[in-house]
Order: structure tokens, then sequence, then C-alpha cells
């Protein structure tokens, strides 16, 4: 006699005590007022913001493939900008370089600076100092971005001249360190160096944060095991928080990025015949300076058109930035428990 | 822990007043809106009601000094300017948008883009639109070279020097020109206007008409020389006061405000200081390009006459000359009385522009009368 076995029980066919339906439960935390209010605001918010930015980037495409149709050269390789009259020849590529430049020369400075400040402020410091070094840090965040460029321009600029011309004499025959014949606060070396500031509290904060969290366990089994301070930091800290450090530093990147006013401030622009240089010390324009300083000459659709459709590229970097970046903290995210 | 909420509140203090001090503005004339002038004026010289002006951003400092000192003499004429610009406030002009425009350049009588801005604006106004030279403004090509105070620049010395061709101070070309003054041998470093800019416009005229050799390039609101571009007059000052060897072009009173050497300029009659005099006899020797009460100028970038400093910029009001509505042509011409008198004239010197010359001055207040 073999028992057949269905998997169902006598409880799951007849009705329950008070009649309900088998399989019902009791229904304790299902469908409530308040779950469904909060679930419906929390999608509510999701669906917006991302609204909002594909909004933002419709806004941008409509208004700049009618000037990117008229273009009579190559938008992403050429050099030139004269995007209105009966020719426009309009290109992206010294601004893309300048962009490009600043912003890696802003994170090379910042990042290794600013994971170091916060392992400081958590694993070093006294915990007296912990709380005044990050208020400390956290006000360079609220410096306004034209005070920065202010400072820079006629304070700091200075101090960084005697650095170029160190750099420029020892490193000179590397095409990247010579010498352009920019005064050295008006270089993208320098606007690199500003932006560094700039994004130093970001990359801080949330380095900090991330470092706080890291379970006492792995520390302490790390201490255990015979580590030095350093060797814990090393092997039980830094590991934990690197996807923290990664997400840091690009919206840091993202900031440097876009930043607008400081740029405008501090960069000197290049004139319309200059060459093409590879140097660090040459002057330029980024994306976001270049489109503040012609916005007050904004008289045609076609001009208009041919600045957003820079604007738009720097869009597109910003999101492809962060798009990788989002990719490499997936993968990393084995570390976090 | 008290010491860190203190700290904190102290910051958040900190950070909000000086955030709440950003919010002042210091442009507090009024923006444009639609125009209501009422009735009785005080007396034949006042009014009592607003006007709306468009256009030239060179002419904003002067426009606003005029406008302060109308209301001062006449409570409750305002005059509100917009600079956006002169092509800005020519379209509003003809579009019938604004009271009257101010430009740096009088409406062009050939065709641009299909249409030409004489007959247009005559169409607006069912008469004949006068340009009236009102506010002149002088570029200076100032310069910040150590040890060197007196400095003499012709034409082709200068096309030279903003086109890259002129390496050092201590150029043979330079000192040609300037017998007596030791120059060093710094490198000249040329700052020129990174957005597009009537002044570069003009200063591009010149250059172009008084030495067509050396700079070869049209004429344009864009830089088509050497140097750093930085944003602005303010921009371009701030750059020549801290670089030693620095040179650009820009208006008079941003190189008075920052202390800037200015270079005098021989046209062939001589060296020319640039002083309200000297514009204004350039002002004089220009050719009168309009007929009757159409003033319109033909500046001589090439004149030879001793004493007069050529670069400048001339802006026009732009107005109709019978305005179909009375109380705003009384209002018009009032306003324009004002600012065309010699004493306001006078007290534009202050604020870096030169007078108009008794002349041009005369003429400008007849056409003024002529208002209807």
């Amino acid at each position: 006699m073999t028992p057949t076995i269905t998997g169902r029980s006598t409880v799951d066919e007849l009705p329950g005590p008070d009649g309900r339906s088998p399989l019902s439960g009791d229904r304790a935390s299902t469908g409530r007022l308040g779950d469904r209010v909060f679930g419906g605001l929390a999608k509510g918010a999701g669906i917006l913001v991302v609204g909002i930015v594909a909004l933002v980037g419709t806004f941008l495409v409509i208004q700049a493939v009618p000037a990117l149709l008229n273009n009579n050269v190559n938008f992403l390789t050429s050099r030139e900008w004269v995007p209105s009259g009966t020719e426009p020849r309009f290109g992206i590529l010294d601004m893309f370089w300048a962009t490009t430049v600043t912003s890696i020369i802003a994170m090379v400075i910042a990042v290794p600076l600013g994971v170091a400040v916060a392992l400081f402020i958590t694993q070093y410091a006294p915990g007296w100092l912990r709380g005044p070094a990050a208020a400390t840090i956290d006000l360079l965040a609220a410096v306004p971005s034209i005070v920065y460029g202010f400072w820079g321009l006629t304070i700091a600029g200075q101090f960084f001249t005697p650095v170029q011309h160190a750099l420029s004499k020892v490193f000179g025959w590397i095409p990247v360190f010579d010498d352009a014949g920019f005064s050295a606060k008006s270089t993208l070396a320098f606007a690199g160096v500003i932006l560094a500031i700039m994004v130093l509290p970001i990359i801080t904060a949330i380095s900090r944060e991330v470092f706080q969290q890291v379970p006492t366990a792995h520390k302490e089994g790390a201490l255990a095991l015979g580590a030095t301070h350093w060797e814990m930091i090393r092997t039980a800290v830094l590991p934990f928080g690197k996807p923290g450090i990664i997400s840091a530093s690009m919206l840091g990147l993202g900031r440097a990025l876009g930043e607008t006013l400081a740029v405008v401030i501090l960069l000197s622009g290049l004139n319309s015949t200059a060459g093409w240089s590879w140097s660090v010390f040459n002057g330029g324009s980024t994306f976001a300076s270049k489109i503040a300083g012609g916005a007050s000459e904004f008289d045609t659709p076609q001009k208009t058109g041919a600045y957003i459709a820079a604007g738009l590229v720097l869009f597109v970097l910003t999101f492809a930035v962060n798009a990788v970046a989002r990719i490499v903290i997936e993968r990393r995210k084995a570390f976090s428990e | 822990m008290k010491i860190q909420r203190l700290g904190q509140v102290a910051a958040l203090a900190l950070v909000g007043s000086i955030a709440f001090a950003g919010c002042g503005s210091d442009n507090n004339t009024g923006s444009a809106s639609s125009s209501s002038a009422t009735g009785s004026a005080a007396s034949a010289d006042c009014f009592e009601g607003t006007l709306n002006a468009e256009g030239s951003s060179a002419q904003k400092n002067a426009f606003e000094e005029a406008a302060s000192s109308f209301l001062a003499a006449c409570p409750g004429g305002t005059v509100n300017y917009n600079p956006t610009g002169s092509g800005a406030g020519i379209k509003q002009f003809i579009a019938g948008q604004v009271d009257f425009a101010g430009s740096d350049s009088a409406l062009k009588t050939e065709e641009k883009d299909g249409v030409i801005e004489a007959d247009a604006a005559a169409k607006t106004c069912g008469s004949p639109a006068w340009n009236l030279p009102m506010v002149t403004g002088p570029i200076a090509i100032a310069y910040n070279v150590e040890g060197v105070d007196k400095l003499i620049l012709t034409p082709a010395v200068a096309a030279d020097i903003f086109n890259g061709k002129i390496a050092t101070w201590n150029d043979p070309a330079i000192a040609a020109i300037n017998p007596g003054v030791t120059l060093p041998s710094t490198a000249v470093k040329v700052f020129f206007r990174s957005d597009e800019s009537g002044t570069t416009e003009n200063f591009t005229k010149y250059l172009n008409t008084a030495a067509p050799d050396n700079w070869t390039a049209d004429p344009a609101k864009v830089w088509s020389g050497k140097g750093e571009g930085k944003e602005k007059s303010a921009g371009v000052a701030e750059g020549v006061k801290s670089t030693d060897g620095g040179v650009t072009y820009v208006e008079w009173s941003y190189a008075k405000d920052n202390d800037l050497s200015i270079a005098q300029v021989d046209n062939g009659g001589g060296a020319t200081e640039l002083t309200a005099e000297s514009v204004g006899k350039a002002v004089e020797a220009a050719k009168a390009d309009g007929e009757g009460n159409d003033l319109r100028l033909k500046l001589d970038y090439t004149t030879k006459e001793a004493g007069a400093y050529p670069i400048l910029l001339v802006t026009y009001e732009i107005v109709c000359s019978k305005n179909s509505d009375a109380t705003k042509a009384a209002s018009i011409k009032a306003f324009l009385k004002h600012f065309s008198s010699a004493e306001v004239q006078k007290s534009l010197e202050e604020i870096g522009y030169a007078p108009l010359p008794t002349s041009v001055q005369t003429q400008v207040a007849t056409a003024v009368n002529a208002l209807s």
C-alpha cells in the first residue's frame, strides 16, 4: 500500500473557524491604510524624481537637435565654436578636454585627501575632536562657489605660481606639464585644485559615515589576530568602505563636472586661433563655464540650441560616469552585510 | 555635548547670515512693465509716470545716473532701462514694446536678415526714427608694466601687440615710438573679453580701420586676436591688474577704478592722452551721416587731428520723431532734454564717460526740442 502524497491537508480545504475561506490568513498586517498611503507616497516620489530627470533630458534633446542639424562640422571632434551666423560651426572637443582634465585633477587630489581625513576622524582622532573636526570640514561645503573663485583668483593663486614653475621645470619634457604661457591662477591645473577643495567635504562626509558603519567585530577580529592599527584599517575598514568611497567619489565628481561660477572666474579662455595643447597649465573653458559665459547672448534659437547641445553632452557624461560607478559598487557589494 | 551644539548653532547662524546677505540686489531700478504716463506734469520739463527703454549695456551706468538725477529733479518721473544689448533693444523698439532704445550703432539703412532697421522703425513710429548720440564711451588700452608710467602706442603697434606679433615689452617697435622710456623685457600678456562684447567690436573696428595691414580680421563681437580670455570688463581689468606685463582694451571707468595705466594713442597727430576733452574732439571730428535731426555719426577712426583720442564708441538713443501718444512724447522729450543737458553730460565724466562736445550737444538739444 503506497500512501499518496498530495501536499494538501484538510486544513487547506475546510473553511476556517469563523467561516473565512481557507488560506486567507487573519489579515493582520496587510491592506491597512497607513501601508497604502506610505507605499503610494514612496512610489510617487520615486516616479517623480525619475520623471524629472527624464524631462530634463528630453528638454535638452528637443532644444539641441535643430541646432545640431544645422552644424557644418562634427559636433564631437571640432574645436571651433561659432554657433550663430549663416554657417554655424561648433564642436565640443575643447570643452570636453577642459572639463575632463579639471575633474580628473580634482578627483586625484580630493579622493585620497578626503578618505585620509575621514579615516583620521573615525579611527585616529580622540573623541573630543571628532565632532568639531567633522563640523569644520562640512563648513567647507557651505562656502559659495563664487567665493571660492574670487579667493582662488586673488589670494590662493599666487601660491600656485611657484608650484607651476617647479613642475614645468622638472617635468616640462612631458607634454602634460609643459608651460603654456598662462598665468598660474588661470590654468586648468589650478582650477582643478580649487575644485578639489570644493569637492573634499562631500567625499569626507560620506566616507566618514561609511567608516563609522564598519562592524566592530571585523575591527576587533583583525586586532585580535595581531594586526597593527594601520593593518586593521587596511584589512577591515577600507574594504568594507570601498563601495561607500566610490559612491562618495561619484557624487564629488558630479559636482566637479558641473561646477560653474568658480571656474568662470578662475579660468582664462582660449582665443579662437589657439593650437591644441596637452598641457594642464593651459587655459580653456569647461562646459559649464562656456554656457554660463554665453548665457546673456542667447538671442536666436540656433545659438541657444548649440549651447544646450553642449549641456546635453555634460548631462550624458555625468550620467555615464554615475552608471559606471553603480556597476562597480554592485560588484563589490560582497563586503557589506 | 554642549560645545558641539553651540558650534552647530554658530555655524548655522554664520552660514545663514552670509546666505541672506546675498539676497539684496544692487540693481534697484524696477523691471520693465507696461508704462502708464498719467496726465498733468508739474512743469514743462517734468512728467509723472514711467518710461521704458532697452538696449546697449555700454551706456547702462550713464543712463542710470541720468535717470536718478532726473528722478531727483522730478519726483514721479521714473525711467527704466534694461541693458539687454543693442540688438535686443532695437528689436524691441521696432516691435513697439519700449518707448525708445539705446544702441551702440545707429539704425541700419542696409538690409540685414531681410529687414532694413531704419524702415521698420519708421513704420512702427509712423514717422522717421531719429538716432540721437547721447553717451560717449572711450575705450582705454590699459596696461600694467612695472616701471613704465607713460606709454605711447600707434594703431599699427597696438594691432601687433594684440595679435601676438610683439611678444615682449622691450620690442624695438615699441621702443621706437617711446624714446627715453626704459622698457623691461617682460612678456606681453594680452587679455581679451571672452564673452560677446560691443567693446570688442568697437576696438576691432578701430584696429581694422586705422591699421588694416596689421589687423586683417573683420571687426566682430568675438575676439579674433591672441591672449587670455576673461569674463566681462571686470575680469579683464582684474587680469591686467594682477599680471605684470598685462595689457587689455577696456572701458575707461574700469581702467580708472582699477588704477591701471592707460596708454596714449598716436593716430598720426601726436600722442594723445585719454581725457574728456580729447574724446570730445574725436566726436567733433566725426562726420554727420544723417539728414536734419537724424544725427547718426560716422566716427573717423583714422583721424589725424591733434588732441583727438580716436578709440571710442558712441551710444545713440533711438526715438520716434513724432510719437502718436502725446503724453509719451512729452515725457520722452523731457527726459532726453535732461539727459542731453550740459550739466548732466558733465556729471557723466566721473563715471568714466566723456561728455558730448558743445557742438554736438547743441545739435542734440535742437533735435530733442523738435521731438513731438
